[in-house]
């Protein structure tokens, strides 16, 4: 900035400088691409929306105040067939981020068991991932879906279900637990989990500091273990048992009452956990190798075991490369939930797919999908961008 | 550098400028000498491929009635493959001139969409098959239930307004494709499997032990089914209209296509010279030539031969013709007079 003003201090600034000095005419050729570019964007849009119009194809999203007339058999929030399309479409969003979450939760711990293992030195060990790696990622995911499914499918007939204590069930159905009905002090027992999770938190930091002081380390897994568990236990019990279980029972048809997790869910997320975590595997295996082996050597000469190197020092050093790649496949496999509509997994597509059936909205609904996923895409890429920045190397 | 992109931008404007407003239908049609006719991606008895590749069935039959009548060849027609997603989109924009997929006729797609439906070809309704040995007899008992249904029209909105009307509960299992939703069903991860009664037979014929299982003799809904146009153009809705409509009168009037040629030098019964363009001039009212219905019928035959060929009881669908027989044999299926 210092010079240009110097030169322009020199010279003096001529209107003939913006078309003969180099650096103007590049600002204004910049600009003037910007602003043909927003003209051009503006102007396709704007004729997009006219021409639709005329088409009839576009009447607004105002369908979705609109009832909706159908039942959906999963449902986190409540929903009947009187409710409007808009918390129709809410639901099936919901069903899609709880099976995207937990598949995310499996696919991971799955794949970064595979991609270790796959290093191990244990000739059979390594085989037998390498087969399951390079079985599952060649074969489409939506055949594994269904394949999942038709398994589930061969599960006891309802009126044959496996029980436990006649509490629990298992048939071709899904699975039925009891459900939890939450009396006065449930709430101290909900507490004390939360206090457990902060409590152990407080304690795993107070540990590292010790650690980095005395050099004495604690077992943090087991104790957190113990005080997210044992501690609601613990209250639930002083409080009088206030969570009463109520166990399905058997009905005419089906088992009624209860919790049921159904086999398209199961065959869903198996399948996604099962696909993804081949891709994470691989990902986790080049990370790993990626760290220089001096590093290992280091930490085995300095008396560490090896799984302590391994999470310790190998881990923490790949890890910077594993994740860029690991937010595709998360990404990747929240895309891929949208396949559960072959199965009748009421997710957001499957459910949008019946309102767009029946409301005709084509356009509005699509684009609903379209910004749902959108949306939920760069939500996680923001996390795992953030967590990416977090774990860097900090050089010293 | 400038001009050139200017040039673009004013070329691109010029191109997305011209409308979509056109002449008519009929003469759009007539100009580019084909017609362009949105079926089924594939639906036993409805729209199929024959072993030679061609598009044929019940809903391909109207298309190539009204491709005869309009340009004089049953095989002037372009299929256009359409889902339940696609298809009102697909006619909306112009892309096609008639919708003929079994595509049921309700008030928000005749108003609210801006379609017109030109009548009714098939009638149809929702039902249940489920197994003797749940021995049940009426859609009623099943309170509890788990219900696999077939995605893609309006099949859930039915079995949510009858299980509500009636105050049963219900798991309901919706799955896309057919084929699935009959593995379901098999594998009694549902008690029934619910769909349209046409479909219901078709699916039935296919199952192994097919006496275990039965139709449940409520018909849930009312399914319409028939072609359908954009709506603002009378006069290709008319045309569109007095095809179908000209099939079934010549099953009434007892014309077929073996003798439809025949009865067109003229005959004794005023309104079969009116249809076949002996006397009046019913073509030229609609914008066509006399011998326009001749075509039509010629195509296929009348609709009972239509309806024999593709779904009858001598198809795999082995459909009986029930209300779809003619008004005045125990049927419901009626077409206006023709004078």
């Amino acid at each position: 900035m210092a010079r240009n003003g110097e030169q322009t201090q020199n010279t003096g600034f001529k209107l003939v400088n913006l078309w003969t000095d180099e650096r103007y005419r590049g600002l204004i050729f910049q600009f003037a691409l910007v602003l043909a570019l927003f003209i051009f964007i503006a102007f396709i849009v704007s004729n997009t929306i006219q021409n639709l119009k005329t088409a009839g194809l576009a009447s607004g999203y105002s369908f979705i105040f609109d009832t909706a007339s159908f039942d959906i058999n999963q449902r986190l929030i409540e929903y009947s067939s009187t409710s409007t399309y808009g918390r129709a479409i809410i639901v099936g969003g919901l069903n899609t981020i709880v099976v995207a979450v937990l598949g995310i939760f499996a696919s991971t711990i799955i794949g970064f068991f595979a991609g270790i293992l796959r290093l191990s030195n244990n000739f059979l060990i390594s085989r037998l991932v390498t087969v399951y790696v390079e079985f599952i990622r060649n074969v489409p995911v939506l055949l594994q879906i269904i394949f999942w499914w038709v398994i589930l499918l061969a599960l006891p007939k309802v009126r044959q279900s496996l029980s436990i204590g006649d509490s629990i069930f298992l048939n071709n159905r899904g699975v039925r637990l009891p459900s939890p009905i939450f009396e006065d002090g449930s709430l101290f027992v909900l507490a004390a989990f939360v206090l457990g999770i902060v409590l152990s938190l407080f304690i795993r930091r107070w540990s590292l500091k010790r650690q980095e002081v005395t050099g004495q380390t604690l077992p943090i897994g087991i104790i957190s273990i113990a005080l997210i568990a044992v501690l609601p236990v613990l209250v639930y019990i002083i409080a009088g048992q206030p969570i009463e279980f109520q166990a399905p029972l058997r009905g005419k048809f089906n088992l009624r009452g209860g919790l049921n997790i159904t086999p398209e869910f199961v065959a869903l997320w198996l399948a996604l956990s099962t696909y993804t975590a081949a891709f994470i595997s691989e990902i986790v295996r080049s990370g790993i190798l990626s760290v220089s082996s001096g590093q290992k050597e280091a930490a085995r000469a300095l008396g560490l075991k090896q799984n302590i190197t391994m999470r310790k020092i190998v881990l923490p050093q790949a890890l910077r490369v594993i994740i860029p790649p690991l937010t595709s496949q998360y990404l990747n496999l929240t895309k891929n939930s949208s396949l559960a509509v072959a199965i009748g997994y009421q997710d957001i597509v499957s459910i949008g797919d019946t309102v767009l059936n029946q409301s005709g909205q084509a356009l509005e609904m699509i684009s609903i999908f379209m910004a749902f996923y959108l949306t939920l895409s760069l939500a996680m890429s923001a996390f795992m961008n953030w967590y990416n920045e977090k774990i860097k190397l900090v050089e010293r | 550098m400038k001009y050139k992109l200017l040039g673009t931008l004013v070329a691109t404007a010029a191109i997305a400028c011209v409308s979509i407003a056109s002449a008519g239908t009929l003469d759009d049609v007539k100009k580019r000498g084909h017609l362009k006719c949105a079926i089924n991606t594939g639906l036993p008895g409805f729209a199929y491929t024959d072993d030679k590749g061609n598009w044929t069935g019940f809903d391909v039959a109207y298309c190539r009635a009204l491709a005869a009548a309009v340009l004089g060849d049953p095989n002037k027609v372009k299929y256009k493959n359409t889902t339940g997603k696609t298809r009102f989109p697909t006619l909306a924009s112009g892309e096609v001139d008639v919708l003929s997929r079994n595509t049921t006729w309700t008030l928000s797609r005749d108003v609210d969409l801006g379609f017109t439906f030109l009548g009714v070809s098939y009638y149809d309704g929702q039902g249940f098959i489920g197994r003797k040995s749940l021995g049940v007899k009426s859609a009623k008992d099943l309170d509890g239930a788990s219900v696999c249904i077939q995605t893609g029209t309006t099949t859930e909105l039915n079995l949510a307004d009858f299980f509500r009307s009636n105050n049963i509960k219900y798991e309901p299992v919706p799955i896309e494709t057919n084929s699935e939703a009959r593995a379901g069903y098999l594998a009694e991860r549902c008690d029934v499997y619910t769909t349209d009664a046409s479909g219901l037979a078709a699916t039935k014929s296919t199952f192994k032990d097919a006496s275990k299982h039965m139709v449940f003799p409520e018909i849930i809904s009312k399914e319409p089914l028939g072609p359908l146009v954009r709506q603002g153009d009378d006069q290709w809705a008319d045309i569109g209209r007095w095809v179908l409509n000209s099939l079934i009168i010549a099953e009434e009037l007892n014309i077929t296509k073996a003798n439809v040629s025949a009865k067109a030098n003229g005959t004794k019964n005023p309104e079969v010279n009116r249809l076949l363009g002996t006397e009046g001039s019913i073509g030229k009212m609609l914008g066509l030539d006399p011998k326009w219905a001749v075509r039509a019928i010629s195509a296929h035959g009348n609709y009972s031969e239509i309806f024999e060929k593709f779904i009858g009881k001598n198809t795999p669908l082995g459909l009986a013709r029930g209300q779809n027989a003619l008004y005045n044999k125990g049927g419901i299926l009626y077409a206006p007079p023709v004078r």
